[in-house]
């Protein structure tokens, strides 16, 4: 059987590509976005594994929960990236600065 | 034994390989079709873990609605792709930096920790039903947050709809008792032009 660890590590490898797309790509927002799906994609890998390792469910429950907040929050996200594209005619996170102090 | 190993390590390197395609491509439909294939490959690591439910979740969820959200979204907009990737030369070092001395740090963590380290999963008990029990616990245990998070796909879907809705239209639409109603004069108006005016 595969060890736990290869998994864990997998996931913190998914992570770490997650997070550096989020400071590579800060000028596009839907690459952006894309980075937070596969972050959360990481983090379901953890639960899923150690419900697994743990024979307990709840892990899984979780897992659940976390897609449905994430489907959310995709929905909202994408929503507001099209009403700011009517607005600006651009995605570029430098030209959103209308509440700049 | 040895085949899941063979299984394992290929999808987890396709899976990483299109994870990195989706950061570094320059154009973002391709980068949402990267995602798709990490989805599936994840979905299939889940799989080897006997969370089979889950995984098939993650494909119907994921690459069935969201990503093509996505998609739908990425080829609406029209998005000018040249200006998108100006800062990636420039942040490419840092983000690579923080990105390799996070992974250091949790491979670290996890090599040195003796409860997990190398230790493989142990097999379901006799009769386990994986299915079967995460719907009786979700539906029992898990009622409330089950509830409150459809409330939340509810007000996620009110919400997206209210955030792009324009108002309503102006619509061009007949009337036939009007039109029936309507009288020859009313339509034609004769004008007289006289000469030189």
């Amino acid at each position: 059987m595969i060890a736990i660890s290869d998994y864990l590590t997998f996931s913190a490898i998914l992570f770490g590509i997650s997070i550096a797309g989020i400071f590579i790509n800060r000028k596009n927002l839907i690459v952006l976005l894309m980075c937070i799906e596969l972050m959360l994609l990481a983090i379901n890998t953890n639960f899923v594994v150690f419900s697994r390792s743990l024979i307990d469910v709840s892990g899984q429950i979780f897992v659940f929960f976390i897609l449905t907040v994430a489907a959310a929050e995709a929905a909202i996200g994408l929503a507001i990236l099209v009403i700011l594209f009517r607005k600006l005619n651009d995605i570029n996170t430098s030209e959103i600065n209308k509440l700049k102090g | 034994m040895e085949i899941l190993k063979i299984i394992f390590y290929t999808f987890s390197l396709v899976s990483i390989l299109s994870a990195s395609q989706v950061i570094l491509s320059r154009n973002p439909v391709k980068s949402v079709l990267s995602l798709v294939l990490c989805f599936f490959s994840t979905a299939i690591l889940w799989m080897l873990c006997e969370c089979e439910f889950l995984s098939i979740v993650l494909i119907l969820v994921y690459v069935g609605a969201v990503m093509v959200l996505f998609l739908f979204v990425i080829m609406m907009l029209d998005v000018k792709i040249s200006f998108l990737k100006e800062g990636l030369v420039k942040y490419l070092p840092l983000g690579i930096g923080v990105a390799i001395l996070f992974v250091l740090g949790i491979v670290y963590s996890i090599t040195y920790n003796t409860i997990i380290s190398c230790k493989t999963f142990s097999a379901y008990p006799e009769g386990y039903n994986n299915v079967k029990i995460l719907g009786e616990v979700l539906f029992t245990e898990y009622i409330y947050p089950f509830e409150i998070s459809g409330i939340i796909l509810l007000v996620a879907m009110i919400a997206a709809i209210s955030l792009t809705f324009r108002g309503t239209q102006v619509r061009k639409h007949q009337d036939v008792t009007e039109q029936i109603r309507v009288k020859a004069k009313e339509r034609v108006k004769l004008v007289d032009i006289k000469e030189n005016e």
